[in-house]
């Protein structure tokens, strides 16, 4: 019977079948970081526990230490703690650690593919609901919970239910100034944020192969923001080419057998999907969310929208929404004052992520009242960017270069966008107090915050 | 885990779409490594409290007779964003045991069922009446959720079925505990991955 690559990866990794829809699951890959991983390991192994398979389990704090320049462990003294936790016990039952200041180092989701751990083909979870973002590499991965990061590190597995299945294509080429950010903000936009939910979501169509990998993990990071726990884009040349010689993939013979394996894995032709839609890549432009959902999306050269022209049961939110974020319907979003750009997260915080927005600074310099932080996604990516020369453009361009974390997405390590300012921000989340107490967020792609930056206000990377 | 068998209550209506785990509780709140009880007290607190600490009278959690309601009433995808087990906590640290609404958010709607948080789903007309029988008699209305017979009583006795798989069902209510379930087919693990370190010897590192 013809399989879809979602259901190639999970029937090849079904144990049992529990009845009832549900089965047991191998898991390949378990990630930790310093906040939910250092808790469930604590946690379950107080209860008595031992981690089933501590050579598949990798670790690397990410969440609650601090991204200043030169910073320690105590930096930021509440994480201090997490962090020592997570060095005993990953010392402890043999789980290897990547900590601050060593290569593998970072967030979770840039150090998976940068490593080589994440491979075409695998289950992978983490206590983290972007790990859909290493879908981008061709593997099943999703975000947990507490509960459910016990089990799998007391037994490698995890008990689930078949999701449906859903396909997004994007067909074309990518219009001037449009990234990968902006297709998956226009689809979520398009579908809004539950539409993914109970689905896995496989992207696919000219615009998707032709995005390098680092293109797929922000398509694919963002799938949470729809409502899916799953996105992933079928390995192909691409995928290889990115794999090969890094830490963690196979090596000579073993590498051979291995791409053999992968190449079976995209769906096949006449494979069927609950449902499908497709996005025409001339209609997608620069996108900048205005609200506090990550629906509340629009192309950059379009009007605030207007509550009272919205669907009637939206309406409520919207109204809200444009209340917390400070804005008027119908006044242009291209020209909004901004405080803060914060260029890193999961989503966006990769090397090709920084060239992007270097590009945009090289020669110019930020506007005097904006704050503007760059923070690598990885101690690799630091390191390269750093040999390349990025942190001088961006110094000069008066952005602040930071060590790797996340920082300013998730504000968990005090890091936060001051109450009533306004950021533009490459993260994933524009929620109510997300990046700190009543801030203001605005998501949009690298080029667009480096763009805001220069600016002092939203603006079209196109007219720069 | 904890078990579940039958609630009734007060069911305090928060009938908006999108309830992010981040405004049930903040990510800081989990850095401080608070115990799952004391996250009770900032459940909600964005919306709980104003700016300077002090209550916002706006919040229907601060109204009688909703302050720390065993039900509550919401609209669509309860529960999404990040993963924070955290938000189920705080939820039951506050004493809520049971969420209506036609939709929830994936990773929520599967932490609640290890802490004995019993996520229904409901179409929105019956929650958005729910709702409007709870404001019709305030201090008096009460809903029952019963697990057993898969069934929400209105307060003004309608009956109101609903689905759950029937997996959940049973653990809910025996208070059964997944590790020590899985564990019990330890053996067909252990022959699964040793056929599989032949198939892909790449994977096991």
């Amino acid at each position: 019977m013809a399989k879809t690559l979602f259901d190639k990866i999970w029937d090849s990794h079904v144990i049992t079948d529990l009845g009832n829809g549900f089965v047991l699951l191998h898991i390949d890959r378990l990630l930790l970081h310093d906040l939910s991983g250092a808790r469930a390991l604590r946690e379950v192994t107080e209860k008595g526990y031992t981690p089933a398979q501590p050579r598949l389990i990798y670790a690397t704090p990410d969440h609650a230490i601090s991204t200043a320049p030169g910073r320690t462990e105590e930096t930021f003294p509440p994480g201090a703690p997490l962090l020592r936790g997570l060095r005993a016990n990953t010392a402890k039952f043999g789980i290897r650690l990547f900590d601050i200041g060593q290569d593998g180092n970072g967030i979770v989701h840039v150090v998976g593919p940068e490593q080589g751990l994440t491979l075409p083909g695998t289950t992978l979870v983490c206590g983290d609901s972007h790990t859909c973002t290493h879908g981008g590499m061709g593997s099943l991965a999703f975000g947990i919970g507490s509960s459910e990061l016990e089990h799998v590190l007391a037994t490698q597995t995890m008990v689930q239910r078949k999701p449906k299945r859903l396909r997004v294509h994007f067909d074309g080429a990518l219009p001037q100034g449009v990234t990968a950010k902006d297709m998956i903000l226009h689809l979520i936009g398009e579908l809004g944020t539950a539409a993914g939910t109970g689905h896995a979501v496989e992207y696919a169509g000219s615009a998707i192969r032709g995005l390098p990998v680092e293109g797929r993990l922000t398509l694919c990071n963002l799938s949470i923001e729809m409502g899916a726990r799953t996105g992933m884009v079928a390995p192909d040349d691409t995928t290889y080419e990115y794999l090969a010689g890094r830490d963690y993939a196979p090596k000579g013979a073993m590498w051979d057998r291995a791409v053999a394996h992968w190449r079976s894995l995209p769906s096949d032709a006449d494979a069927e999907f609950d449902r499908e839609h497709t996005i025409d890549m001339a209609k997608v432009a620069p996108q900048i969310t205005w609200g506090t959902s990550p629906e509340h999306v629009i192309a950059v050269d379009r009007p605030i929208p207007d509550p009272t022209a919205g669907p009637e049961d939206k309406r409520a939110a919207w109204l809200a929404a444009l209340q917390y974020q400070g804005l008027e319907p119908g006044k242009p979003i291209e020209g909004t004052k901004i405080d803060w750009v914060f260029i890193g997260s999961c989503t966006n915080s990769r090397l090709s992520d920084l060239r992007d927005a270097a590009a945009i600074a090289k020669g110019r310099h930020k506007a005097p009242h904006v704050h503007a932080w760059i923070v690598p996604g990885s101690e690799r990516v630091k390191r390269q960017a750093e040999a390349e020369g990025l942190d001088r453009v961006f110094k000069d361009a008066g952005f602040e270069w930071r060590e790797p974390g996340c920082s300013m997405c998730i504000a968990s390590n005090g890091e936060r966008v001051p109450a009533g300012q306004r950021s533009v921000s490459t993260s994933n989340r524009n929620f109510v107090g997300r990046q700190g107490p009543g801030a203001r967020t605005h998501l949009a792609s690298p080029a667009m915050a480096a763009a805001a930056a220069i600016k002092g206000a939203i603006a079209d990377v196109r007219k720069l | 885990m904890e078990k579940f068998t039958k609630v009734t209550g007060v069911a305090a209506p928060l009938m908006r779409q999108n309830v992010d785990t981040d405004l049930i509780i903040r990510i800081e709140r989990l850095v401080d490594n608070t115990s799952r009880q004391g996250l009770g007290p900032h459940c909600f607190e964005q919306i709980r409290l104003k700016p300077d600490g002090s209550e916002n009278p706006d919040c229907i959690f601060n109204q009688e007779p909703y302050r720390d309601p065993p039900i509550i009433l919401s609209a669509e995808n309860f529960g999404c964003g990040s993963s924070r087990e955290g938000a189920v906590w705080a939820l039951a640290g506050m004493g809520v045991k049971v969420v209506i609404a036609p939709s929830f958010g994936d990773i929520f709607y599967n932490n609640c069922f290890q802490n004995g948080l019993l996520p229904v789903a409901l179409p929105l007309a019956e929650v958005q009446q729910l709702a409007d029988e709870m404001r019709a008699s305030p201090g008096n209305a009460r809903v029952t959720v019963d697990l057993e017979q898969s069934q929400v009583v209105s307060p003004t006795g309608r009956v109101i079925p609903f689905t759950i798989d029937a997996r959940r069902q049973h653990a809910l209510l025996n208070g059964l505990d997944d590790i020590a379930q899985t564990l019990t087919h330890k053996d067909k693990v252990e022959a699964w991955q040793s056929a599989d370190r032949n198939a892909r010897p790449w994977v096991w590192l």
